[in-house]
């Protein structure tokens, strides 16, 4: 029996079993969301704590134009994984364009607004618990954006350079479920920055 | 440990003939492995170093506290000592120990090549070992290039605002940071890997109501894993931007709290116990029915029990804060949560009797350490339950006692099931037996001086001395219970040492195992030992929990009675 195998009746049903890159990223956004949930509930226990300003009120606007940007990004690289399961190489190219524009987009928008808070309003991460919190919150969300843009990125590269097909776009799917777990925490942080911490 | 696998497959040929070129190609040979079997015994044998490392932090502990007033080493790096003895215990022994035999188990009793990723496992598993390597290089670059240097001395919780650059300067604290966020990050990744491995590649008719138990326990572990230790590394990262960019999380001048991180550190904390004591139930679910000849009892209350510890572990973490002062409402909350989860560890323990109940047991030498496992994780179960109390836990909150229960727990629990898994898997993994005569040596000499240490230590705790002082006054009454606490451990070192000649020894003359010592019943032992690089020859088909037992009674198949 020493490489024996137990008894080796056919199996009656098809033998199914869940995707593995699926199921690993499915692990990795609990465990990322663990990690985002504390540092929301360190923003919410200091909202309003800090012992000087400036108040989230006073410098904080709306970032309405790159949410939409961001959000959109989900859409469109929902349509190239569409478009490259159907075998459509040319159009997914296109769709990842434009999620790398959109998210591109979004994070030159968080730059602009960092740079106005620096340079502006005097606001860093040392300033105050805001500032230590905001940063951090938004920061690590902005990391993930670059993170994911840098992945969609060498997705296109690959795309463009002819080397991606049809059998890519289980692959694909695994970042685009990445990219829309970003977008979902923007909403998160959006709310709990922008509108309940103004 | 174990150098020799044989390989017999045309892919790794090459490599069995550059074997023999020399000690350089083994090398290169185990670095860029990406086998799970390999990286399996690599996270072993790594645990197994800063196992006596850690111990021996933990006997000059012992000969400092010995005798009253003694000056054996100074308050400074006493301080030092009982943080890397804790650090390096939970991050770099109990981690790397329990993910190193489910690493190697796992994909075997489920009739899989490989796990899930295994270029993620190897990555894993070097991005800890660098964790380890990080914390004992701070006592040669503590302080910065410019002092002599020093380890970590803020405690294995690490309090804020200890923390805070201003009352621990220089970088020990940060390297204390550093290691244990690169840890996280390689628990994370094991742990993701084993989740993917458990519900992707089971062979064909391994349903998850047919897994070897140790795999379902290993899965729920994992699970906990990512929900308990994201939490820390959120805390680390929030500790760093504090210490290096200026920030203000836990710096309580600016408005910041210290009790946020102990909120966050526990979040981790108090699931990491279950993170670790799951493990050994799974070995216990192995090897008990084993060595009683009998199927588990109650293989679904098992897994519920399994699930239901998983999520009540994450309610409980504020009973190490109840000296904080939390508050009458969160105070009952706590209380009643963590006496909760006494049900289903209780459902466990009933399950493993009722498996000995009527069995014919085989009081070998991996059975013997199951059974003091048995009984050891009753009593510190017991204590877990008197300090669940708050207004008991008032009184010797952060006392002896507390120190007492939770190595019953580490070391009566999870110790012993980790040493009976050596005893039980070492054929398996080498081919050949260990030494059932040193094994019984072991036995009892850990037995007797676990009981003669950590027994008596629960006294000095009621009587009032407190953890991690470096000495005490020879008029408090505590010298008599500190000697005996001490003498155990002259005892346990010397069973440590006859169990690590044990390894080596059985290694090069313990007679051949052959694929299956033990008559047992998962897939691992259908393969020979050590298995192959590729694991089994054909994939296995599982009809039943026990496809070994299907394969050797075709008369009475188990199928007929699941």
């Amino acid at each position: 029996m020493s490489t024996a195998v137990a008894i080796s009746h056919p199996a009656s049903e098809e033998w199914k079993q869940p995707s593995r890159g699926i199921v690993g990223m499915a692990c990795l956004i609990v465990a990322e969301s663990a990690i985002f949930i504390i540092f929301v509930v360190a923003y919410i226990f200091y909202m309003g704590k800090s012992l000087s300003g400036p108040t989230p009120h006073d410098v904080l606007d709306l970032p309405i134009f790159s949410t939409i940007c961001l959000l959109s990004s989900s859409i469109t690289v929902h349509f190239a994984v569409h478009e490259l399961r159907a075998g459509k190489i040319g159009r997914s190219s296109w769709w990842l364009a434009g999620t790398v524009l959109l998210g591109g987009i979004f994070i030159a928008s968080t730059a602009r607004e960092w740079y106005e808070l620096i340079y502006r309003h005097g606001l860093t991460i040392r300033t105050n618990l805001f500032g230590t919190t905001f940063y951090s919150l938004v920061g690590l969300h902005a990391s993930h954006v670059i993170a994911g843009l840098i992945m969609l990125g060498i997705a296109l590269i690959f795309s463009l350079k002819g080397k991606v097909n049809s059998s890519h776009a289980d692959r694909l799917e695994v970042l685009s479920i990445y990219w829309h777990f970003v977008d979902a925490v923007w909403v998160v942080v959006f709310t709990v920055v922008y509108v309940l911490g103004r | 440990m174990v150098t020799h696998t044989p390989v017999t497959s045309i892919a790794n040929s090459s490599a069995a003939a550059r074997k023999h070129g020399g000690a350089f190609d083994v090398l290169q040979e185990w670095i860029t492995t990406v086998d799970h079997k390999k990286i399996g015994l690599m996270y072993i044998g790594y645990a197994l170093i800063f196992l006596v490392i850690a111990g021996i932090e933990a006997l000059l502990m012992r000969v400092q506290l010995a005798v009253p007033n003694n000056t054996f080493v100074s308050p400074q790096t006493f301080n030092r000592l009982f943080t890397m003895h804790g650090t390096t215990m939970v991050f770099f022994v109990g981690m790397p120990i329990l993910f190193g035999f489910g690493n190697y188990l796992i994909p075997l009793m489920i009739g899989a090549r490989d796990m899930a990723f295994p270029r993620l496992n190897a990555f894993s598993f070097w991005i800890s070992a660098l964790g380890g390597v990080l914390l004992y290089f701070s006592y040669f670059a503590g302080s910065g290039l410019y002092g002599a240097g020093t380890a970590p001395d803020v405690g294995w919780f690490a309090y804020a605002p200890l923390t805070a650059r201003v009352f621990s300067p220089g970088h020990s604290t940060d390297y204390w940071t550093l290691s244990v966020l690169l840890s996280g990050i390689g628990s994370i990744g094991t742990a993701l890997n084993i989740v993917a491995t458990t519900l992707c590649m089971r062979c064909p008719g391994m349903k998850l109501s047919r897994m070897p138990l140790l795999v379902w326990l290993y899965f729920v572990t994992s699970c906990i894993a990512f929900i308990a230790i994201s939490p820390l590394t959120a805390a680390q990262i929030m500790l760093l931007i504090d210490r290096y960019l200026g920030g203000h999380f836990f710096d309580t001048q600016a408005g910041g709290s210290a009790v946020l991180w102990m909120h966050f550190f526990w979040i981790f904390g108090h699931p990491e116990v279950y993170i670790l004591v799951l493990p050994a139930f799974a070995f216990a679910n192995e090897i008990i029915p084993v060595f009683s000849r009998k199927a588990i009892f109650g293989y679904p209350a098992m897994v519920a029990a399994t699930i239901g510890i998983g999520f009540i572990s994450m309610g409980v973490w504020a009973h190490h804060m109840f000296t904080v002062g939390l508050g009458p409402n969160a105070n009952a909350f706590f209380t009643l949560a963590t006496m909760v989860i006494a049900v289903p560890t209780g459902i466990k323990i009933f399950n493993w009797l009722a498996t000995l109940w009527g069995g014919n047991i085989h009081f070998t030498t991996p059975m013997i350490f199951a059974i003091g496992f048995l009984f050891q994780f009753l009593i510190a179960g017991l204590t877990g339950v008197m300090l669940s109390a708050s207004p008991f836990d008032w009184q010797l909150g952060n006392s002896y006692f507390v120190v007492a229960h939770f190595h019953y727990v580490l070391v009566g629990a999870i110790l012993f099931m980790i040493f009976s898994a050596f005893y039980y898997w070492y054929p398996k993994m080498t081919g050949h037996m260990m030494s059932e005569k040193l094994g019984k040596w072991h036995f009892w000499l850990f037995v007797i001086g676990f009981h003669l240490t950590f027994d008596f230590m629960h006294i000095p705790g009621i009587l009032g001395m407190p953890r991690r002082v470096y000495t005490y006054e020879a008029d408090r009454g505590w010298a008599i219970w500190n000697m005996i606490v001490s003498s155990g451990a002259i005892f346990q070192t010397i069973a440590t040492l006859i169990f690590v000649y044990n390894l080596v020894w059985s290694y090069f003359k313990g007679p051949e195992a052959g694929a299956d010592p033990w008559d047992a019943w998962t897939l691992e032992w259908s393969t020979s030992s050590p298995p192959p690089s590729y694991n089994f020859a054909k994939t296995p088909t599982v009809e039943s929990r026990r496809p070994l037992w299907d394969l050797k009674h075709p008369e009475d198949p188990d199928a007929n009675y699941e």
